[in-house]
C-alpha cells in the first residue's frame, strides 16, 4: 500500500466538509493521520504557530456544552493563525424560535470559512451544512459520527502500535449512546483492525454487530488479547435505575479495573474520549496509570484539528 | 340541479360488485343511476355525453385518515385547500382527525366542521370526534352528543390511550352508539426518544430506535378489548408483520378491521436515509419484511383499508434536525399513484387496491359511498391507469408542501373527480370533458 506521506506532493483533500468518518475511504482516512502526524511538532515547539489559515474566520458552534473539544479546535484554529470565534448556542435560545436552518444562514452571511458544530441531535451537523457556503467540521452530532475523535484516537494508537490493521480494538461502555464508538467503528473497519464492542445488553443497539467485528456482554471475554482498550463515558446520571441498576454495580462488571485489564495483551493501551468519571467506568489508578494515554490523546487532539482545518481550508485556496 | 351525465366507453371497476368490464355509468340528481354494460341505453334528454374511451371508471377514494389545520393552524391547510388536494388526488370523501385546535371534543366543533366544509370544501368532509377530551387520553367525549352532531367515528388522531381501563371504558359505551373506534396504537413507553424503526440502520445512523413492539403490544390489548366489550374496532394503522399476524388471528372474535398507511406500503426505513425528515412518519416506516407483510396482509383482506395519513406541516417544523423534525407527510395527491405502483408491479390487482380505498372505508364507516350502485352518490373518478408523471414540490395543490414523494415517478392520474355528480377536478392533461 503505498502512503501518501511526501508532503508538497500531496493530493487535495477531496472533500468540502467533515461530517464523518463515513465519508472517508481508507486512504483519505490515512491522509488525515499522516497531516497529523505531520502537525504534532508545531505544538511541541516555542512558537507555536503556522501562518497557513491567516486572515481566514473559524466560527466554533457549539449547541451542547464542551470545554475540551472546543477548546482544542479554537487552539487548533489559532495555531494555524485563523481568527477564532466561539459561539455557544444554549438549548434555550433555540427553543426560543430560531430553526437550526435560520442560525446557519445567520452565520453564513458573516462569511466564515469554516463552521465547526457539535449538536444533540444525529444528522444537525449535514443539515447545517447544506445551508452554508463553507466548510463544515463535525465536531460531534447526538449519537452519531465525531470524526476528529476517531481520527485523534488512530494517530493516538499508531503512535504506540505503528499500525492499525490487524490490531484488536475493544471498545467498552454506553455504545448505544456513543457518538465516539459508531466513529470509531467506522475508522477503524476501515483500516483493517479488528473491532469489539463490550457492553451490558441494555447499552447496546439494536444491529450492532453491523458496525463490529464482534460483540460481547462479558467484559472479561471481550478484553481478552486485545491491543487496544477503549472506555467510553457512561452518562450515569441518566442511565441509573433505567439502564444500569447502579454506578457499583456497573463498575464491578464494566469498569476498568487491574484484574480485567490483565486479560488483555501485557502491552495494551487504556484510551478514554473524556471527561472521564473514575470510579465509573474507569479505575482511577488505571486512568492515571503507565498504560493509559489519555493525556496524549489530547496532545493528538489538537494535531489532528490542526490537520483537518488545513486539509479543508488549504487546500481549498488551491482549488477555488 | 346538474344536467344527467352519460359516461361511455370506460372500463368500469367496481369492487362493491367484484366488476372489471367495459360499460356506461348514467348519473343523474346527484346519485348513480346505473350501469350499464356496452352502450348506454336510454340516455336521458338533455344529458351530457362523455368519451371516457381508455379510462377507468372507478367510485372516489374515501380515505380515513386526514389531518388539515383547520381550525387552529390554517397556514398548513385549511378544509378548502384539503379539498382541492383531495379532488385533485380522486378523494371525493375524507375522514377528518380531531386534532385540531380546539380538538373535536365536542359537538358543537363537529357542527362547526360539518357547515365549513359544505360551504367551502370540494369534496365530503367527514369529522371523527376524539375519543378523549382534549385528545388527552384521561376522559371520554360525549359519544352519544357528538354522532348526532355528525361524528363517523371516534378516533384520538395521533395520540394513542395508553390506559387500557379508559379504553375499555371508551369501547363499552361506543358499544351502545355502534360507533366504531378507530385507534392509533402507540405504546409511549417502549417508544421512548425513538424516531425511526429500530435496527441496524436506526443504529448506524446514531438516531434511538421505535420497536414493532411499541404497535404489537397495544395492539394486542386493543384486540382483546374489542372481543371484550363488542365494540367495532378499527386499529387505525399498522405496520409490522406481527400486527397483522395478530388482527388475522383476532377477525373470529368480534368486529375488527385495519388500515394502513400508504407510506407503509409503499415505502421502507431505508427512505430515511440521510436524515430525511420528510420520511419521518408515525407509525415510522419499517422494514422491507415488514412492507412485503403489509403487502400480504392487504391481499388476504386482513388489511382492509389504505388511507394517506395525510398531515400537512410547515418547513419550520420538518427541516429540522431528524429527531426535532415534527412526524407526518401530506398524502392525498399521492395516495392513488402509491398505491398503483403496488398494481403496476403485479404485486396487488386493481380490484383489491381499489376495494381499499373505496369500498371497505364506507363499509367500516357505515356510508353508502365507495360503491358505483344505483341509488350511491355520484362519488367517482375518471382515471388513466398508465398516466405517467413525476411528483414535483411546485405542482403541490395542498397548502403544505413535505410530501415524501418529492420527485418519484408515478404511473396513474386521475383525470377527472365527481362529488355528488358535480365534476370538482380536471387534469390539465385531461381531454375536453363533454363528447
Amino acid at each position: 500500500m503505498s502512503s501518501p506521506t511526501e508532503t508538497g506532493t500531496r493530493r487535495p483533500f477531496p472533500h468540502r466538509n467533515l461530517l464523518g468518518i463515513s465519508q472517508l475511504n481508507q486512504y483519505e482516512i490515512l491522509d488525515l493521520i499522516d497531516r497529523a502526524e505531520a502537525m504534532i511538532p508545531i505544538s511541541r515547539q516555542p512558537r507555536k504557530t503556522l501562518p497557513t489559515l491567516s486572515g481566514k474566520t473559524q466560527i466554533n458552534l457549539f449547541f451542547e456544552p464542551s470545554t475540551r473539544t472546543q477548546s482544542s479546535f479554537e487552539i487548533a484554529g489559532k495555531r494555524l493563525g485563523a481568527q477564532v470565534t466561539n459561539m455557544s448556542v444554549k438549548t434555550s435560545s433555540v427553543t426560543k424560535g430560531e430553526t437550526l436552518i435560520d442560525t446557519a444562514a445567520t452565520l453564513n452571511a458573516m462569511q466564515p470559512d469554516v463552521i465547526i458544530v457539535r449538536h444533540g441531535a444525529a444528522g444537525a451537523v449535514e443539515l447545517l451544512s447544506q445551508k452554508v457556503g463553507c466548510a463544515v467540521i463535525n465536531a460531534g452530532d447526538g449519537a452519531h459520527e465525531h470524526p476528529t475523535q476517531a481520527l485523534l484516537d488512530a494517530l493516538t494508537i499508531r503512535q504506540h502500535k505503528g499500525s492499525l490493521a490487524g490490531l484488536t480494538v475493544a471498545i467498552c461502555g454506553d455504545i448505544a449512546n456513543s457518538r465516539v464508538a459508531r466513529s470509531n467503528l467506522l475508522l477503524l473497519g476501515a483500516m483493517q483492525a479488528r473491532t469489539r464492542v463490550i457492553a451490558p445488553k441494555t447499552l447496546l443497539p439494536r444491529g450492532i454487530e453491523a458496525m463490529a467485528t464482534e460483540v460481547f456482554t462479558d467484559m472479561r471475554e471481550g478484553l481478552k488479547g486485545a491491543d487496544v482498550v477503549m472506555m467510553l463515558r457512561l452518562q450515569h446520571e441518566r442511565a441509573a435505575g433505567k439502564l444500569i441498576p447502579s454506578i457499583r454495580e456497573y463498575y464491578r462488571f464494566y469498569g476498568l479495573d487491574a484484574e480485567k485489564l490483565a486479560l488483555a495483551k501485557p502491552d495494551a493501551i487504556v484510551m478514554h474520549p473524556g471527561p472521564m468519571n473514575r470510579g465509573v467506568e474507569i479505575d482511577p489508578a488505571i486512568a492515571d496509570g503507565p498504560r493509559s494515554v489519555i493525556n496524549q490523546q489530547v496532545e493528538m487532539g489538537v494535531a489532528v484539528r490542526m490537520a483537518v482545518l488545513d486539509a479543508l481550508l488549504a487546500d481549498r485556496e488551491v482549488t477555488a | 340541479m346538474s344536467a344527467p351525465i352519460v359516461i361511455s366507453n370506460a372500463r368500469i371497476v367496481d369492487p362493491a360488485t367484484n366488476t372489471d368490464k367495459r360499460g356506461a355509468l348514467l348519473v343523474a340528481d346527484g346519485k348513480i343511476a346505473g350501469v350499464s354494460e356496452g352502450a348506454p341505453q336510454g340516455a336521458p334528454e338533455g344529458a351530457t355525453l362523455v368519451d371516457a374511451r381508455g379510462l377507468i371508471v372507478a367510485p372516489g377514494l374515501i380515505d380515513m385518515r386526514v389531518f388539515t389545520g383547520e381550525p387552529g393552524h390554517e397556514y398548513r391547510e385549511t378544509l378548502a385547500t384539503a379539498g382541492e388536494a383531495a379532488a385533485a388526488g380522486g378523494v371525493t370523501s375524507f375522514v377528518l382527525m380531531p386534532d385540531t385546535t380546539p380538538a373535536v371534543d365536542d359537538g358543537a366543533i363537529v357542527d362547526f366542521i360539518i357547515r365549513r366544509a359544505a360551504a367551502t370544501a370540494k369534496v365530503n368532509v367527514l369529522p371523527a370526534a376524539a375519543i378523549t377530551r382534549g385528545l388527552r387520553g384521561e376522559e371520554i367525549t360525549e359519544f352519544g352528543l357528538l354522532k348526532e352532531a355528525g361524528a363517523v367515528c371516534l378516533a384520538d388522531g395521533r395520540n394513542s390511550i395508553q390506559s387500557a381501563a379508559l379504553l375499555r371504558a371508551a369501547m363499552s359505551y361506543a358499544a351502545n352508539f355502534d360507533l366504531p373506534i378507530v385507534h392509533h396504537v402507540a405504546e409511549k413507553s417502549l417508544i421512548g426518544e425513538g424516531v425511526m424503526n429500530e435496527g441496524t440502520l436506526a443504529t448506524v445512523f446514531g438516531l434511538k430506535g421505535i420497536p414493532a413492539e411499541a404497535e404489537t403490544i397495544p395492539l394486542a390489548r386493543d384486540l382483546q378489548l374489542a372481543a371484550l366489550t363488542g365494540a367495532r374496532y378499527h386499529a387505525a394503522q399498522i405496520s409490522t408483520s406481527g400486527s397483522v399476524e395478530l388482527v388475522a388471528a383476532a377477525r373470529q372474535r368480534g368486529t375488527i378491521s385495519a388500515g394502513i398507511s400508504i407510506n407503509n406500503l409503499a415505502l421502507n426505513e431505508n427512505d430515511v436515509a440521510p436524515y430525511r425528515s420528510f420520511f419521518k412518519l408515525s407509525p415510522p416506516l419499517r422494514s422491507e419484511d415488514d412492507r412485503q407483510a403489509m403487502i400480504e396482509g392487504l391481499k388476504s383482506g386482513t388489511i382492509d383499508t389504505i388511507h394517506s395519513a395525510h398531515d400537512p406541516q410547515d418547513t419550520e417544523v420538518k427541516r429540522q434536525p431528524f429527531a426535532e423534525a415534527a412526524d407526518g407527510a401530506i398524502g392525498l395527491e399521492t395516495l392513488l399513484a402509491a398505491a398503483l405502483r403496488l398494481v403496476h408491479s403485479g404485486d396487488v390487482p386493481l380490484l383489491t387496491i381499489l376495494r381499499a380505498l373505496t369500498l371497505r372505508p364506507a363499509e367500516i364507516l357505515g356510508l353508502n359511498s365507495g360503491r358505483l350502485a344505483a341509488g350511491a352518490p355520484a362519488d367517482f373518478i375518471l382515471l388513466d391507469l398508465d398516466f405517467p408523471w413525476v411528483v414535483a414540490e411546485a405542482d403541490i395543490v395542498s397548502r403544505s408542501r413535505n410530501t415524501a414523494f418529492e420527485g418519484a415517478r408515478m404511473q396513474g392520474a386521475v383525470m377527472h373527480t365527481f362529488v355528488a355528480g358535480r365534476r370538482v377536478f380536471s387534469h390539465a392533461a385531461a381531454g375536453e370533458f363533454s363528447a
